[in-house]
């Protein structure tokens, strides 16, 4: 699925907080329409690489390369225009909570495009349907549940038809056909508009179904185990650590 | 009910016997597994901890901590732990305790601070909070100038409601204590120039205060509890949301959208609230002047009106400004910088009320003398 030429490449990232080091020497290549997924057990430092990708938080060493560009050896305004190009959901929604689904979904097609009120209302409308949410355009935030608020970050984050969407635990809290219809939706993206995805998550089923690539982050010795495609991981990986959490910890020692 | 008791006998081959009685419940004064753990800190140490709980009534959590800390401080010795004498129940939840390890590094050490290092940190904790607010203060004034351009992403809408509330919603709380101080000035002026037969002036003394000190300032700190907390809880919580993570990602200036619509809608609306602040004040006074004093209201008014010059409305609105300004400031600094807790936006909010107010008083001590070098 990917060309030659990797999309994003970490390199050599440490992720701290202060001098309490959560990752270190981070390598792996993600190529062009790779659906990436980010694993490990809780707590392992799962968000932060994220949060360290989309330019929330910087990393203690290394950088991340887009397209060869390092972001965070850039200037504030050429990262601005390399975010432009990501859609990002998080872990707890985020929400703007004084905004309706509508205008969340709607701003930044109103910042960056030149689309009239009535197409944007159109554009939200299908990212709503896309997420099972047709018709809850005016609902505040607050007002919706839990999974509801997850699906419509996923709507918000695809607003723009970024060219790379990040989605942190986008399954977290949902049952189990909308988690299944969620599969379905990213690999559509992928394949139809060649949206590369960079997922974190726990779910097995979709980490094997759709994963193409991966990399898995250990706890324990804080630095990453293997990367590559899981199911190739799960069957074939030398660690018996990582072919356990792809095996729902029922992986033998191989001879 | 029997009381919890536990003893520790040196047995045969070098095993200590623990024998756990009573009941082992929570929150009934459990004794505790200190004299086993000064059993196994003694010179000659046991080689293997065994137990008999044979007579051991009911138990709980009490029963699992001190088996828990029998279990560390053996493990510093490399004393053997043996477990068959355990309740089934207990070995059980002893061994889930131990099932994820903890990890090296993630403890942490409540730090014990002493007086020098303490009286250290807040004095680098101001110089870090005073570049904060100077970087923000540059940041502001970066995104005013976006706006100008109109290169800022803001949403008018926005801009609208937060020029309502700060505007439209303020005038009953402002018209009230306007109008009161206005009467308190009044009484005050009647019962003093009224010894000197100069009642009159009461009018000079009220318009004048009004619209130079008090209408300014008073105003300016009534926004700094309404407004400027309301700013710094709505942008703190946004924080703690995530939702400021959220508009950094799409590439968007938070600056831009939350701050500058915020500040130029207070800076709009102060110098207009407090020019009916000023009014109110008036009103106030007139109403004790016609009262208490021999006066008509033909009289109190013109004498209001000679005492009233324009430099003196121009300067009164000038400090509004000012004071608009800060207030804004405070809030909205004080909100970008909150931490990520509930109780950290309840911090930022009360630190937005302080600095705000603390900001008034001393701008308005340099105004003032300003003010009287120029002439104003
Ligand atoms: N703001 C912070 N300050 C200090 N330490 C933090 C902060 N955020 C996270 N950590 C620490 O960083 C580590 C990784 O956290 P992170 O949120 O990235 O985990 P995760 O892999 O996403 O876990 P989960 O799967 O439970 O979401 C944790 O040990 C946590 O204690
Ligand atoms: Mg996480």
């Amino acid at each position: 699925m990917s060309d030659s030429t990797p999309q994003i490449v970490a390199q050599n990232l440490t992720l701290a907080y202060g001098d309490f080091v959560v990752q270190r020497n981070l390598n792996f290549d993600i190529g062009r329409g790779d659906i990436f997924i980010i694993m490990g057990g809780s707590g392992c430092g799962k968000s932060t690489l994220l949060k360290c990708m989309i330019g929330l938080k910087s990393p203690a060493l290394g950088d991340v390369y887009y397209n060869g560009i390092p972001f965070w050896s850039s200037g504030p305004g050429q990262q601005d225009a390399m975010k432009r190009g990501f859609g990002t959901t998080f872990q707890a929604g985020a929400l703007w909570s004084s905004m309706t689904l509508a205008e969340n979904i709607g701003l930044a097609l109103r910042q960056y495009t030149e689309l009239s009120d009535a197409d944007i209302r159109d554009v939200v409308a299908y990212k709503l349907m896309l997420v099972g949410l047709a018709g809850f355009e005016d609902y505040y935030p607050s007002e919706i549940s839990g999974g509801m608020m997850k699906r419509a970050g996923l709507a918000r984050a695809m607003a723009l038809d970024p060219e790379i969407l990040f989605f942190d635990e986008p399954s977290a809290g949902l049952d189990p056909i909308s988690a299944k219809l969620l599969d379905d939706l990213i690999l559509e993206l992928r394949d139809s508009l060649g949206t590369t995805v960079v997922i974190v998550t726990h779910e097995l089923a979709s980490i094997l179904n759709i994963g193409n690539n991966s990399v898995f982050l250990d706890p324990v010795t804080k630095t990453q185990l293997a990367t590559g495609d899981p199911k190739d991981l799960r069957d074939n990986h030398e660690n018996l650590v990582v072919r356990n959490f792809l095996q729902r910890g029922t992986a033998e020692m191989m001879t | 009910m029997t009381e919890a008791r536990v003893d520790s006998d040196p047995g045969s081959d070098n095993t200590l016997l623990v024998t756990f009685a009573g009941d082992w419940m929570l929150g009934t004064g459990l004794p505790g597994a200190k004299s086993v753990l000064r059993q196994l800190q003694k010179q000659v140490t046991p080689d293997t901890v065994s137990f008999d709980t044979e007579r051991l009534g009911e138990w709980d959590t009490g029963l699992i901590i001190a088996l828990l800390a029998i279990h560390r401080e053996a493990a510093k010795k490399d004393i053997k732990i043996d477990e068959a004498g355990l309740p089934e129940g207990a070995r059980r939840l002893l061994g889930l305790a131990f099932a994820v390890p903890e990890r090296e590094g993630d403890r942490r050490h409540a730090k014990e601070t002493g007086f020098l290092e303490r009286v250290g940190d807040s004095a680098l904790d101001f110089t870090t909070g005073a570049r904060d607010l100077l970087r923000f203060v540059g940041e502001l004034v970066l995104s005013l100038g976006r706006f100008m351009h109109g290169t800022a992403t803001y949403l008018r809408s926005d801009l609208l409601f937060y020029i309502q509330e700060a505007g439209a919603q303020a005038f009953a709380i402002v018209s009230v204590i306007s109008f009161l101080i206005g009467m308190i000035f009044a009484f005050v002026g009647v019962m003093q120039l009224n010894m000197f037969g100069a009642g009159i002036y009461t009018a000079d003394l009220v318009a004048v205060a009004m619209i130079r000190e008090m209408a300014p300032i008073m105003t300016a700190i009534i926004m700094a509890g309404r407004t400027g907390a309301a700013y710094a809880a709505q942008i703190g919580t946004m924080k703690v949301n995530e939702e400021i993570d959220a508009l950094e990602t799409l590439g968007m200036q938070p600056v831009d959208f939350l701050v500058t619509p915020r500040v130029i809608a207070l800076v709009l609306m102060m110098p207009l609230l407090t020019m009916y602040a000023s009014l109110m004040g008036i009103l106030g006074g007139l109403a004790v002047g016609i009262v208490m004093l021999d006066i008509s209201l033909i009289q109190y008014i013109a004498q209001t009106v000679n005492a009233v010059d324009l430099s003196s409305l121009f300067g009164g609105l000038f400090k509004s400004i000012v004071y608009g300004s800060l207030v804004a400031l405070a809030g909205c600094q004080q909100g970008m910088a909150c931490g990520k807790s509930a109780l950290a936006v309840g911090q930022s909010t009360t630190r937005a009320v302080v600095m705000g107010i603390v900001l008034i008083v001393v701008s308005a001590s340099v105004l003032t003398v300003i003010y009287i070098n120029i002439g104003i």
